[in-house]
């Protein structure tokens, strides 16, 4: 069984990584993931969150935000509108993330009641950007 | 005759000009291979997304759940018109070309009895569409602030046509650009983005059956969107490096044509410098043999 798998992050302006790697960690939309080499083959939609890339060179960590992951039999690949390697990452960034999930939540409130879920979702959203603030010590 | 003075002048201007044009060619030509290295930057992004939504749409496009995006809203009877041509002049034929296009459509539609709306992107094509077709201009994307088109911009733009067509104010939207060959041939295209279609690219496939998270039909809505935006994208930066290969042999042209200028109005100044300098030997000639 081979123990590392192509891994390949691309956003439409640029393309930011591609290696060789042993495990991904994916925020998928209905949760988070670990792709490892011979999984299963996958598409899932991506929610604004932290991919965590594992190679035998080291770890590197992406925010991403937007778009898909394609788990297939050759590797993976991550097309994300937004991805910005946490080294590269600042409050200015951050702060436009935060405010796109409290645009989201003001949006959802303003729906009906009976969109519950849709609420939570986007407080969670809200409560996971700023999580993810701390995480990273911006 | 003109005088001598004159035609000093004249060249002067002329050879300002030749500096003028000449430093352009070369700003478009830098500014051409970061466009070209954008637009290539960008190329696996919109392949890969193209290739996973051509499967998406296969799998789920005929049913009727398929998302309006993707089977249109079942009519053709209005049109929008993405128009994108550039924020600045002195390129050559690139603008009008675009502009051409897009009014045959605009014809072509109105002839069969459908409604035409225009929606532009970039200064010159408004100027020359408004012009004509003012009755179904409906709105403009103004990038003339924006230095270096990023994604956002594309965004931008998708959330303007996206939200016009969730408003049911056309059926149809049709994406006008020009599509860079090389520095001298630029092609003006157009591309239907809604309904969307996406090649399948035979053979790229690997057969592999995908688990989908959470259902296709989730996915499909969630990244129709985004395409959308991607097609703009991949649209915006062909049409700048058109709009950079276009100014570039442009301003080639304008300085080759600057020096044939040169030299012509050269030859001219000193055929009358000559002729000036024969005069008053004549002169002095005359006035000595009169004596």
């Amino acid at each position: 069984m081979a123990d590392t798998m192509q891994f390949d992050l691309v956003s439409p302006e640029r393309s930011l990584a591609s290696l060789q790697v042993t495990a991904v960690q994916i925020p998928g939309a209905d949760g988070d993931m670990t792709a490892m080499p011979m999984h299963a083959p996958t598409i899932t939609t991506l929610r604004p969150g932290l991919l965590r890339v594992e190679s035998p060179e080291g770890n590197s960590d992406y925010v991403v935000s937007g778009g898909f992951a394609e788990i297939g039999s050759e590797g993976l690949s991550v097309l994300a509108e937004k991805a910005i390697p946490v080294t590269e990452m600042t409050r200015d960034h951050l702060d436009e993330l935060i405010e796109a999930a409290r645009a989201a939540q003001a949006a959802a409130h303003e729906t009906k009641e009976e969109h519950h879920t849709l609420v939570d979702d986007a407080t969670k959203l809200l409560a996971d950007m700023e999580a993810l603030g701390e995480h990273i010590n911006l | 005759m003109p005088n001598l003075k004159d035609l000093k002048n004249r060249i002067e201007s002329v050879k300002s000009t030749r500096k003028i044009t000449k430093a352009m060619q070369m700003v478009a030509a830098a500014k051409l291979r970061r466009a070209q290295e954008a637009a290539e930057e960008s190329r696996p992004y919109t392949k890969r997304f193209n290739a996973v939504m051509a499967g998406l749409a296969a799998s789920v496009g005929g049913s009727d759940s398929a998302p309006l995006l993707l089977r249109g809203t079942g009519s053709d009877q209005t049109h929008l018109l993405v128009v994108m041509t550039s924020e600045r002049g002195l390129c050559g034929g690139f603008n009008s070309s675009i502009a051409k296009l897009a009014r045959q459509k605009a014809e072509e539609l109105k002839a069969a009895g459908k409604t035409v709306k225009i929606l532009t992107v970039g200064k010159k094509g408004r100027d020359s569409l408004k012009r004509d077709l003012g009755d179904c201009y409906v709105g403009h994307v103004d990038l003339s602030e924006v230095k270096r088109v990023g994604y956002v911009n594309a965004q931008d733009i998708a959330q303007d046509v996206l939200g016009r067509f969730d408003a049911g104010e056309f059926d149809v939207a049709t994406l006008f650009y020009s599509q860079f060959v090389n520095v001298v041939s630029q092609i003006p295209t157009a591309q239907q983005i809604i309904p969307a279609s996406f090649e399948a690219n035979e053979g790229e496939s690997d057969g592999a059956v995908y688990d989908y998270e959470p259902s296709e039909e989730a996915i499909l809505a969630d990244l129709l969107p985004r395409g959308v935006a991607t097609q703009i994208f991949a649209a915006l930066l062909e049409n700048g490096a058109s709009e950079q290969g276009a100014r570039m042999s442009a301003m080639d042209n304008a300085t080759r044509n600057a020096g044939d200028m040169i030299d012509k109005l050269t030859i001219e100044f000193n055929r009358s410098r000559q002729a000036v300098i024969t005069n008053e030997l004549i002169e002095i000639i005359s006035g000595a043999e009169a004596l």
